[in-house]
């Protein structure tokens, strides 16, 4: 079946996937090697985003030159990590903040009036910490 | 029209979805489509209270090849950093990014591109919605990343969005 396929196509084919296997596997390089949890969290975040894309665009080409028609489903598996990962990577750091306290202390200010939302303190909290104070008052 | 279709771009989006899982592009998978594409908005209406508006769809494109570009160009930043440097010695620290952005849809994209663009991590909102926490991995001009991340990313988003 590869016979079919150019000696170019399988070029760029090959060259894709050893990208891709490079940029994946530093990426694991990176969950292991790095200090501390928020550092960590940047090497799999990386490698869902060039390592996967190269394998899938690799995938993609090498279907359209054997098969002859071109293959959607890499494009959806992009559409699905370009969703999955930051939303994952954000609870991560969340749950991190907020279990975390030397974490806490790191965190540079709102800039505004309003605490960040993994530390700020539910509705109900508020209103009864602000009945309180009218009671006080 | 708003009944049948209360969310058009929804609409779009899961037709879409749908013919590329299914994987061609016949009659009958676009017709498919096209029934669970009016049939789920009109059931989850209720759940999505405002609309997004998008002024410029063509921005959109531009926008999505300059996150393509910047994803390439900084992965290969981060993994010098990780490869070559030792952890501790990376100068990682979080910055505040005040948002002029207003609109959910925007902030959520934005705060997307920040974690998949390499070196940097979203991490938390303001409660009030109107500034993002973010990690960088290695920085030592805090000021610079952050004017960077607001004149390449959020600028494009406003044009976009608002």
């Amino acid at each position: 079946m590869t016979n079919d396929m150019p000696f170019w196509l399988e070029l760029i084919v090959s060259a894709l996937l050893i990208v891709g296997a490079f940029f994946l596997i530093v990426g694991s390089i990176g969950l292991a090697k790095l200090p501390d949890m928020m550092r960590r969290l940047h090497g799999p975040t990386k490698a869902t985003t060039l390592g996967i894309g190269a394998i899938l665009v690799a995938s993609m080409i090498h279907a359209g030159a054997t098969r002859g028609y071109l293959s959607y489903h890499e494009l959806l598996i992009t559409l699905f990590l370009f969703l999955a990962a930051p939303i994952t990577a954000y609870m991560i750091a969340k749950a991190h903040i907020l279990c975390d306290r030397a974490t806490e202390a790191e965190l540079t200010p709102t800039g505004t009036d309003a605490p960040w939302s993994t530390l700020s303190s539910t509705e109900e909290e508020e209103k009864a910490a602000a009945e309180e104070t009218a009671e006080r008052a | 029209m708003s009944r049948i279709l209360p969310h058009p771009v929804l609409t779009l989006v899961i037709t879409a979805v749908w013919i590329l899982l299914v994987n061609s592009f016949s009659v009958g998978a676009v017709l498919l489509g096209l029934v669970i594409g009016i049939l789920v908005p009109m059931f989850t209406a209720p759940y999505w209270p405002g609309r997004p508006r998008v002024r410029h769809p063509f921005k959109i494109l531009a926008y999505l090849g300059i996150v393509l570009w910047d994803i390439v160009v900084s992965n290969v930043q981060v993994a010098w950093l990780v490869l070559f440097r030792k952890g501790d010695s990376l100068r990682s620290r979080f910055v505040t990014i005040p948002l002029e952005l207003r609109s959910p849809e925007a902030i959520t994209v934005l705060a997307g591109t920040i974690t998949m663009t390499p070196g940097t991590v979203s991490a938390d909102l303001s409660a009030c919605g109107r500034a993002l926490l973010v990690h960088c991995l290695e920085t030592d001009d805090p000021e610079g990343t952050v004017a960077q991340i607001k004149d390449r990313y959020e600028r494009r988003l406003m044009e976009i969005f608002e």
